[in-house]
């Protein structure tokens, strides 16, 4: 952009299921981008709308809240933007959005808006259904009330935008805004003196600083420590009064709603819920039909997504081999061919699965059908350490546990949302699906067992359940661990069922996807390209005169050209330092029933785990045959000899132990780097990185010592 | 607080009362926020499948909350 003129910033806020995300892609479309709020790493989702004075402005996308006072990391993130009246990122006007169906419990976020002297505007949203529940308001009595502009919207089809824009750039004026709570006397002094002394611009303002003191970190620490002080000084508690200050504000909405209410709502309109849920939390059907959902998301993932992934999967092979073919021969383009195309086709293969698996979610959530899911896991949840709330997770693990990990941060309680995190990446995600695949169709027979059901079917979906059980396990344990008594909520609202509005879907799908290819894109990429260099180079000579010792070895062995390149490939691998790294560590995975070419696939597959095939088809000198031709590379596996013992290399027990290793190891740098992100420091990663080995290893260990 | 005999998590599916008070200052400041205030009216709706949440209608929509929660309700009835 040319324009040096500041965009002005308009933040909405509102309850959970108030209709916010429909008004921001109302507002945005799709200029919306994710970025990070600064200082914090939780995202900002902001995008720049069009006014009708032809200005632009920036949207701010903020979580849904019920109070200003926060109970989860997403709600201290409001709290700090709407405390925060001095900096870059302090909004111009605040769009308070509210459910037209329910003013009562929209309003109380509403005053505390007014009350810290941000320009607000109040967008009435589903005016539609509280005309149908027999609704109407006085608008103009509101308003005037208020001190602030009311705009009845639908923001489902968009109705009132345009009045809503309008209201956005009107110049605004503070001060006549109603000032609906006062400070408690305790607090005037305490309020006075921080006014006073950090140039707080409001009363409301100034007490919550008082009140908030995990809310501050906008302040320098100096004046972080000056808050410190004055509440010290007049022995003011934080959260003392905030019940009071909830009563009090509710009778003044009370009184305010017995005003502007022309007819209240007679409540049949929600009928349709209640017999909606007889049916989905029942004891049986409940149960039954959330399983079936399950099933259903699993194998749309499985089965739709393999045909855009073969495509794109078959697009980045031509590609690669088309610039190998082009490119001039040199380190650049090996680089480009091998590294960097493969690595870039190595994140986009899971976009497919991402965007199934998140259009699922997406539309449980539209409906309000997720609030009822975890209603009814909460307790099962619970046993294990969990909430009900990390279902959702749980569920994003079998596509990715990137994106799975971002999604705990609804869970409130600190406990419960940490071993989440620690526990998601052992469900099975969408990178190790291709080497079950192969070593399930090299060790199980595909025969039917009781005549119906396939042998490599069930083997598959034992793999998932055995990650499932596993993570349910695991978060058993670390329950009994972690030593942390805190209260743990589960005070959430039941919304009205609704049916999807499917424009949301797919900003969701948009959104997430993006999230993903960033986030795990930069960790792959970088990783990619170091394999490359580890696989690609060796110690000494031996990777540069790869050709012609393979030449002059087989001389007499009458190969093709293709042979002779694959088993250049095969020479070139094992005397790189990958290669050199894997025979270092046979001796620590021997007792696992592997040998060193395994060892390299295990090193490679740090990137991503899907890895482990191209790996194993380069190892096995197939290099040359397209990658994902698995049939190829199963027969290339299966004919591999232990030269130890004379029999095949992948027996049953080789096989159920690398299965084993590949369910439980971490080997995802993306997901480490996310987790280290989510949790502010090195010492969960960690601990996650060192259990989940261990229970890799050991598992393995176990698998193979009793199968052999 | 004040409050009655009897609380949220002992009442029956359908059954109406008048939110009296609260048991715990803690979870008051929470089920305040949500619109479970002193002398509104509250339905107990439905538990889940094994008894635990709770499912209630307050100020006009539906709140879920867990037993334990739903105890620190006090209602007049």
């Amino acid at each position: 952009m040319t324009t040096t003129t500041r965009l002005s910033k308009i933040a909405l806020v509102g309850n959970p299921n108030s209709g916010k995300s429909s008004l921001f892609n109302h507002l945005t479309g799709l200029n919306q981008k994710i970025g990070n709020f600064p200082g914090v790493t939780v995202e900002k989702k902001t995008g720049v709308s069009p006014m009708p004075d032809g200005s632009m402005a920036e949207i701010i996308d903020l979580p849904g809240i019920y109070s200003i006072y926060p109970r989860s990391l997403d709600e201290q993130i409001v709290a700090e933007v709407l405390l925060d009246h001095h900096s870059t990122s302090t909004p111009d006007k605040v769009v308070v959005i509210v459910d037209g169906t329910n003013l009562k419990r929209g309003f109380l976020l509403l005053t505390q808006i007014v009350d810290l002297g941000l320009p607000a505007i109040l967008a009435l949203n589903m005016m539609d259904l509280a005309a149908k529940a027999g609704i109407s308001y006085d608008f103009n009595t509101l308003s005037k009330k208020l001190g602030v502009p009311v705009v009845p919207i639908n923001a489902r089809n968009g109705v009132g935008i345009e009045e809503l824009k309008k209201a956005i750039v009107n110049p605004s004026n503070v001060d006549l805004q109603a000032k609906i709570f006062n400070v408690w006397k305790e607090a005037t002094n305490p309020v006075k003196e921080l006014r006073a002394q950090l140039g707080v611009d409001n009363d409301y303002e100034a007490y919550q600083f008082l009140e908030q003191p995990g809310s501050l970190k906008f302040l320098s620490k100096d004046k972080q420590d000056q808050v410190s002080v004055i509440r010290n000084a007049h022995q003011f508690f934080p959260g003392k009064f905030q019940g009071a200050e909830t009563i009090q504000r509710y009778s003044y909405i009370q009184d305010l709603l017995n005003e502007i209410t022309l007819k209240s709502s007679d409540n049949t309109w929600k009928k349709n819920s209640t017999i909606l849920d007889k049916i989905l939390l029942h004891k049986v059907w409940g149960y039954f039909i959330f399983f079936a959902l399950l099933f259903l998301i699993f194998q749309s993932i499985f089965a739709w997504a393999t045909v855009p992934m073969d495509l794109i999967d078959g697009m980045f092979a031509s590609i690669s081999s088309y610039l190998e073919s082009v490119l001039p021969e040199g380190v650049l383009s090996s680089l480009i061919a091998e590294g960097i195309i493969p690595g870039i086709g190595g994140i986009m293969i899971f976009i497919p699965q991402i965007a199934i698996l998140f259009a699922f979610i997406s539309i449980l959530e539209e409906t309000g059908y997720m609030a009822r899911v975890v209603f009814l896991m909460d307790k099962i949840m619970r046993k294990f350490g969990l909430n009900g709330k990390s279902v959702v997770p749980l569920m994003s693990g079998v596509a990715c546990a990137i994106p799975a990990i971002m999604a705990t941060r609804t869970i409130d309680n600190w406990k419960e949302r940490t071993i989440t995190i620690l526990v998601t990446p052992l469900m099975s995600c969408s990178a190790r699906l291709p080497v079950f695949t192969i070593l399930i169709a090299l060790i199980v027979p595909d025969q039917k067992a009781l005549g119906f059901f396939n042998l490599q079917g069930l083997a598959l979906m034992g793999m998932y359940l055995l990650g499932f059980v596993f993570a349910l396990l695991s978060a058993w344990v670390m329950k009994l661990l972690i030593r942390v008594k805190e209260r743990s909520y589960l005070i959430m609202e039941l919304p009205t069922y609704r049916i999807p509005k499917w424009s949301n879907v797919g900003y969701t799908i948009l959104e997430k996807t993006k999230a993903f290819v960033f986030e795990a894109g930069k960790v792959i990429m970088a990783i990619s390209v170091i394999l490359w260099v580890l696989a690609s180079y060796g110690p000494g000579d031996a990777v540069k005169n790869a050709r012609a010792k393979v030449i002059e070895e087989s001389k007499n062995l009458r190969l093709t050209e293709e042979g002779l390149e694959d088993r250049i490939a095969a020479y070139k691998l094992e005397h790189s330092y990958a290669g050199v790294i894997g025979k270092a560590i046979e001796p620590v995975i021997k007792p696992l029933g592997y040998d060193w070419k395994i060892g390299i696939a295990l090193i490679t597959s740090f990137a991503a785990r899907e890895v482990f095939v191209g790996t194993m088809a380069t190892i096995y000198s197939i290099g040359s045959v397209d990658a994902e031709d698995s049939s190829t590379i199963k027969e290339r596996m299966k004919a591999e000899i232990n030269p130890e013992t004379g029999q095949e290399r992948f027996t049953p027990a080789v096989g159920f132990s690398l299965l084993v290793f590949y369910t439980f190891a971490m080997q995802c740098m993306s997901t480490i780097a996310v987790v280290y992100r989510e949790t502010k420091g090195w010492k969960w990663p960690m601990i996650q990185l060192t259990y989940m080995t261990l229970l890799a290893y050991i598992s393995a260990f176990i698998v193979f010592q009793v199968m052999s | 607080m004040a409050g009655g005999n009897k609380s949220v998590a002992e009442m029956k599916p359908g059954e109406i009362g008048i939110v009296a008070g609260f048991t715990d200052d803690h979870l008051s400041v929470k089920l305040m926020e949500m619109g479970c205030l002193p002398g509104s009216s509250v339905r107990f709706n439905f538990t889940a499948p094994f008894g635990d949440p709770v499912c209630i209608s307050i100020s006009g929509y539906e709140l879920s909350l867990r037993v334990e929660e739903a105890s620190a309700i006090r209602i007049l009835n």
